[in-house]
């Protein structure tokens, strides 16, 4: 029988302990992944599991009977589900339990424990592992109550600390720096100088962000031309983009020229086309393709790659800083946790039920035998045996089921119609 | 007859303590009126402070609660401030702006008018922690000053054009204001993104392209009522007996300096393209020389 202690465990690899070659022999493939989850939870010491794989990490979380022979059992099934010798593997594995368990669970949800810290996307394959665990029967109220607390814990997260605040990316700096220009980037354009495929790659970011109007310029114009199609903007030449300039929120170079193509005079004259309306230069052409002198000029801001490479690397510090306080909230939930799992426990309810029950048995008697002065010795033992035993046979039905029902969908609603109905939390 | 004395004896004791009533209820809520006054004079000037600081503490920590306190907060002040300005016009028998202590009183109390109507339209949060402690220095500024009602003029006309002109300037400077603390956030914002050290304030600030619209359109609205404050002063004068515009160097030259440094943000800005760090500088400059004016006027 499983014990009553719904005992957590976490078995897993990931890219901090394991290289990719190992990682991507170990990952459950999507399409099979129902079966082998049915595969795990069909094994008697285990009564719960689920099976998170993406491309950073595997791990199994699962409720079993013993929380060593769980571990092992778990590795195992890993090796041999992927067909691979356990000796080999032994060191890049890592196992945690109980709230260990659920602390790691809320920093992948939480995104402290990805590649590119607070990043969006490990959430999403949390959920995925989940909604398939249970699409497939192989979760019940313990993996079910833990994953939901993990979404909530990673909202919290995101809402309360700055962790995904800041773009930690060359093209969403700049996007980032874009809207704190223009606010809205929606009637805004930008103009490629060149064709360069980080400069494409900022543009298409800043097309995701709602900027509709494109202009591509390009010594060679075909490339112009073709690049202007797939991004559905327009194609200029390369001389004429500089009388175009003044039409562009946005300027990203790429060119491979090797002098500045765009001067500060230019620039000038733009700005005073635009009458004054800002205008936002990124240069991420090497050697650079526009002067540094043009910062300079009010209404326009100049980010080399440099600069950009600058923003990323003060941002990934801040999200470091911001993990920081994340921690804090995961401790916490860990905390809350922890509290609504000990309730699980159906043990001290029963021990403390049946202690309750001693104590008025023993004061009902004691108080009895006072009067009956004329029993002998034996006669009094006899009492406290029959009150003893009508104690226990009273009692034996609800622990055996109170047992058995604390491992289902809804224990904790019995363990807490128990601790109300023999007030045994007052 | 001596029926008819007691019963004269009755109605004497009868209006002698109906007066002696009428009279402790009149000093009662005399004195009930002039501390109810001084409490919600008080209050609010406790209230914008705590509000100041809630603004400090949530453009620091980004606590959203500590936001909606803020707010609540200057809302009480206000509610507060309303009322002592209620208690002082029934008192004095007319608006809020004869003398100096009224006009800064009237300042303030629509300085968070117009600040209210800012950050409904425009859900700048941090905006408030710029405008407020304004809010608080006008006010515990206008604490020091003579609390002494002024003698009105007696002549309708005369007052109509008091009021018109003291009121239409008096909102033209809550504009202002407003323009002057986006200005201070455009500056802010316009050097961390020129000087490329994106700081804490880069990430709390809105945009460049909002707060260069925010210092627009209060100017936009400030300016034209500024203007009529100034013709109607000048009319006013006329009234008073006094030449419709004087080169006063105290009084009218200063005015004169702020009516030019808005309309070159003003114009500036129809005409030539004038925005971003010029115009926010420009709201800035205006609003120092409102407040130099107002100096030299209570001089």
């Amino acid at each position: 029988m499983i014990s009553t202690v719904p005992n957590l465990v976490l078995v897993g690899v990931n890219h901090k302990t394991t290289p990719v070659e190992i990682r991507e022999k170990l990952a459950f493939n999507q399409v099979k992944l129902e079966a082998s989850l049915e595969q795990l939870v069909s094994c008697p010491e285990i009564a719960e599991n689920i099976i998170l794989s993406t491309c950073n990490r595997v791990e199994i979380y699962a409720r079993v009977d013993n929380t060593d022979k769980g571990i092992q059992l778990l590795k195992d099934f890993i090796c041999d589900y992927h067909g691979i010798t356990r000796g080999s593997l032994d060191e890049y594995f890592y196992s945690y339990t109980d709230n260990q368990a659920v602390e790691h669970l809320f920093r992948v949800s939480a995104s402290l424990d990805s590649m590119i810290l607070g990043e969006a996307q490990i959430l999403g394959q949390v959920k995925d592992a989940y909604s398939t665990a249970r699409a497939s029967s192989s979760t019940g109220l313990v993996l079910n109550q833990l994953f939901e607390k993990a979404f909530n814990v990673a909202k919290k997260v995101r809402e309360e600390t700055g962790i995904s605040e800041r773009g930690v990316s060359i093209s969403s700096a700049a996007v980032e720096l874009a809207k704190k220009i223009f606010e809205d980037l929606e009637n805004h354009s930008v103009m490629l100088v060149g064709t360069g495929e980080m400069a494409e790659l900022a543009a298409k970011h800043l097309i995701s962000y709602g900027v509709k109007t494109v202009y591509v310029a390009s010594r060679t114009y075909e490339r112009a031309v073709s690049l202007a199609q797939s991004l559905n903007g327009c194609a200029l030449g390369f001389e004429a983009f500089k009388e175009e300039l003044y039409r562009a929120d946005i300027v990203i170079t790429s060119t491979a020229a090797p002098n500045f193509i765009i001067s500060k005079e230019m620039i000038e004259q733009a700005i005073h086309k635009r009458k004054n309306k800002p205008i936002f230069l990124i240069d991420i052409a090497v050697p650079r393709d526009i002067a540094p002198e043009v910062n300079d000029l009010e209404n326009v801001y100049l980010y080399d790659i440099d600069d950009l490479q600058n923003v990323v690397n003060a941002n990934m510090e801040e999200r470091q800083k911001e993990a920081e306080s994340a921690m804090e909230i995961i401790q916490q939930e860990v905390a809350k946790f922890n509290n609504w799992f000990s309730t699980l426990d159906a043990v001290p309810t029963i021990v403390e039920m049946r202690n309750r029950a001693e104590d008025m048995r023993k004061i009902e008697v004691d108080k009895t035998l006072k009067t009956l002065t004329h029993l002998s010795a034996d006669d009094q033992k006899a009492v406290h045996q029959l009150t003893q035993s009508l104690v226990n046979k009273i009692l034996h039905k609800p622990t055996i089921n109170l047992k058995k029902k604390t491992q289902s969908q809804d224990g904790h609603v019995y363990l807490k119609a128990i601790r109300h109905l023999f007030h045994l939390d007052d | 007859m001596l029926v008819g004395s007691s019963v004269t004896l009755v109605e004497y004791v009868k209006t002698k303590c109906y007066d002696t009533f009428q009279t402790i209820y009149n000093s009662c809520i005399l004195h009930l009126r002039s501390a109810m006054d001084k409490i919600s004079f008080n209050l609010s000037l406790l209230s914008y402070l705590m509000a100041s600081l809630a603004y400090f503490v949530y453009l620091a920590y980004r606590r959203p609660l500590v936001s909606t306190i803020a707010g609540w907060t200057v809302a009480f002040g206000l509610l507060c401030q309303t009322v002592t300005i209620g208690i002082r016009s029934s008192q004095t028998g007319h608006g809020p702006y004869t003398t100096s202590f009224e006009v800064a009183l009237f300042l303030a109390w629509l300085m968070v008018v117009v600040y209210f109507l800012t950050e409904w339209k425009y859900k700048i949060k941090d905006l408030g922690a710029f405008v407020i402690p304004l809010v608080f220095i006008v006010l515990l500024f206008s604490a020091f000053l003579s609390k002494d009602a002024a003698v009105v003029p007696e002549s309708e006309e005369v007052r109509f054009w008091l009021t018109m002109h003291r009121t239409l300037s008096i909102m033209g400077y809550a504009a202002f204001s407003i323009a002057f603390a986006a200005g201070i956030m455009y500056l802010i914002q316009e050097h961390q993104v020129k000087s490329k050290k994106l700081g804490i304030m880069y990430f709390r600030m809105p945009s460049l392209e909002v707060l260069d619209d925010l210092n627009f359109k209060v100017i936009m609205i400030g300016f034209p009522l500024f203007t009529l404050g100034f013709m109607t002063g000048s009319i006013w004068n006329t009234q008073m007996n006094l030449p419709f515009f004087s080169w006063d160097l105290t009084r009218t030259l200063p005015l004169v300096a702020t009516w030019l440094i808005y309309s070159l943000v003003f114009f500036g800005r129809m005409m030539v393209g004038l925005r971003g760090k010029k115009a926010a500088q420009g709201a800035i400059l205006g609003f120092v020389t409102v407040i130099g004016t107002y100096f030299l006027h209570i001089l």
